[in-house]
């Protein structure tokens, strides 16, 4: 039995130590805003917040969260009340299937909660382990800037 | 000698043991010797003046240049051969713009500006000036330059490939980007001591007379290639220990392997497998390119083949007798299972069995060795293992070459890669336990720094 604080609540575990993060997200916890997309760290869809740091929970074994907080897309707003990001990324239309975008939400609240106004260079090579096959990039970059403008 | 050492403590009168030749009792004497060695100092000070000092060579606002395609593409080879745009580009910054920081013992030394732009480039330079600075490590204006820029092996290169060289260069987009200030302490900076360095080291002369194989690839090798400058350890004062060329070093926290024990490896590299290797960064039977060897091998991947086989070959010939190690076969009574190997075990199974299980797809497509062939895993310096764990192998520059592995910095704590570290030597190689794998991550973290 691992103990596991995601989005702020506690969980007891029963899956194998070894279990990748994604998989007890989804499938034990029912959480599943993070996507499997390759399994190999590549592309990014499984973005979640482990201690403050974004990191690909495909290749996360629950061994190795230790008592690091977790963060999913689920923690940050709700469809009521989406979170500043999250609604930004609506009013800038950066989804085209979704598949990826979870993920890029997450890499990049990872980077504004300690960078609130990153630069341009530092934005773009933080968002650079995460892909979207439609090739929405360029509006996700836009819906970042916007918060970051908008933040004190 | 302790005698003397006594007499020199006393008055010089009640010196008996002093020969009487160094007495100076007698006024003429001491005068004398008073006047030779003023004479002596001032012959000493313009000597070492004439060695410290260089003549500027004259700017020229528009050098004489040629751009026939053939020079271009010679050139364009030849600075491929030389590896500069690995230096000598920032990361994201501009091709050959300089700024970025070689992480030397010394202090941080920041590569220049080789763009031909006329302020802060190479634009007013003439092609003897361009000359010099390889030959001679000294820049257009005078100062010496530091032996990070591999003069000492550039030196080798023949007159038309450094002419080739340069007029590939001033024919690159120019970029304004003035020379970033070194971190280097005050007694390195007063750059003329260099002269006496090079005293030391630099043996400078072209190397391009006979050219089978073999000593076209030393020619290769040697010189533009300087692939010795990170695979030679280096004594104190950064100079190369040629009685042990190519053993191995350390340098940017990545251990540089020793290039003449490839014939030592669980499988032997091959001339065809040195060719892969460099052509595309992948080692079949030893793995892939990283760390600062990374930037090298998608450079080298632009060479013509006869070039990569000519640095083959002449590896292939300063090789020293393969050792079987007898260790291998006593190894697993060395090997012993730790406490951490369970949870190593844990940590590979949900971190890195999806590319390196021997089920995974990853390690039955094109040529992935399995990790136990792995020339990292089989070092006796865990350095470049910790290093690939901790950065992965970022994606390359070129696109052609798609190896990739993800960073573990953020997603593993030190005691985990520690155990996974020690898991895979024990799992995979046939080799004794690391020791001292804490501080190694230690030293790794550090190295991974911006200076």
């Amino acid at each position: 039995m691992i103990n596991l604080t995601v989005n702020g609540k506690s969980h007891a575990i029963t899956a194998d130590p070894d279990t990748p993060l994604l998989y007890v997200l989804r499938n034990e916890l029912a959480l599943n805003g993070a996507k499997f997309g390759c399994g190999m760290g590549q592309c990014g869809a499984c973005t979640v917040i482990v201690g403050g740091k974004a990191v690909f929970s495909c290749l996360v074994p629950l061994a190795a969260v230790g008592d690091r907080p977790v963060t999913t897309i689920e923690g940050l707003g709700s469809k009521e009340r989406p979170n500043p990001l999250q609604a930004a990324f609506i009013e800038h239309q950066a989804v085209q299937c979704g598949y990826c975008i979870a993920g890029m939400i997450m890499r990049a609240q990872a980077l504004l909660n300690v960078d609130p106004h990153p630069n341009e260079a530092t934005l773009r090579s933080h968002m650079e382990p995460n892909l979207c096959r439609c090739g929405t990039h360029m509006r996700i970059l836009r819906a970042i800037r916007a918060v970051a403008q908008a933040s004190p | 000698m302790r005698s003397d050492a006594r007499c020199w403590a006393r008055p010089q009168h009640a010196c008996s043991a002093l020969p009487s030749w160094l007495s100076f009792s007698n006024r003429t004497m001491k005068s004398r010797l008073l006047r030779y060695s003023a004479i002596g100092a001032a012959l000493l000070g313009v000597f070492a003046v004439a060695m410290m000092w260089r003549p500027p060579i004259a700017a020229e606002a528009s050098p004489r240049v040629a751009r026939d395609p053939d020079t271009m593409a010679r050139g364009a080879r030849v600075v491929a051969q030389g590896d500069c745009i690995v230096c000598h580009t920032a990361q994201g910054g501009s091709s050959y713009a300089g700024g970025l920081a070689l992480k030397t013992p010394f202090g941080a030394i920041y590569s220049t500006n080789i763009t031909p732009d006329p302020r802060t480039g190479i634009g007013q330079w003439t092609a003897a000036a361009f000359r010099r600075a390889l030959r001679n490590g000294v820049s257009r204006d005078g100062h010496w330059l530091y032996p990070a820029f591999p003069y000492v092996h550039y030196t080798r290169m023949s007159d038309t490939d450094i002419a080739d060289a340069y007029a590939y260069l001033m024919s690159r987009p120019a970029v304004y980007a003035p020379a970033k200030k070194n971190g280097l302490p005050l007694v390195f900076r007063f750059r003329p001591s260099l002269a006496f360095w090079d005293l030391l080291y630099l043996r400078s002369g072209a190397n391009a007379r006979d050219m089978d194989p073999v000593a076209r690839g030393r020619y290769l090798a040697e010189g533009a290639g300087h692939c010795s400058s990170c695979h030679t350890p280096l004594d104190l004062i950064g100079g190369e220990r040629r009685s042990h060329a190519y053993d191995g070093s350390v340098l940017d926290g990545w251990r540089a392997p020793a290039l003449n024990t490839l014939l030592s490896a669980s499988v032997p590299w091959t001339r065809s497998e040195l060719i892969a290797y460099f052509s595309t960064g992948l080692g079949p039977h030893h793995g892939a390119a990283a760390g600062p060897m990374q930037p090298v091998v998608e450079n080298m991947a632009k060479l013509p083949t006869v070039d990569l086989a000519a640095i083959a070959d002449y590896l292939l010939s300063i090789q020293k007798q393969p050792v079987r190690s007898s260790q291998a076969a006593s190894a697993p009574d060395q090997r012993r299972t730790t406490e951490g190997d369970a949870r190593g075990e844990r940590i590979f199974a949900g971190a890195c069995g999806s590319c390196h299980e021997s089920t995974a797809p990853m390690t039955n497509m094109s040529d992935r060795p399995s990790l136990g062939l792995s020339t990292a895993v089989n070092a006796d310096d865990p350095r470049d293992t910790v290093q690939v764990i901790l950065g992965g192998i970022p994606w390359p520059q070129e696109p052609s070459q798609a190896l990739y592995m993800p960073p573990f910095e953020d997603v593993l704590s030190d005691p985990d890669i520690a155990d996974l570290a020690q898991y895979l030597r024990t799992r995979f190689a046939d080799k004794e336990n690391w020791t001292d794998l804490a501080n190694t991550i230690a030293a790794v973290h550090e190295s991974r720094r911006a200076p």
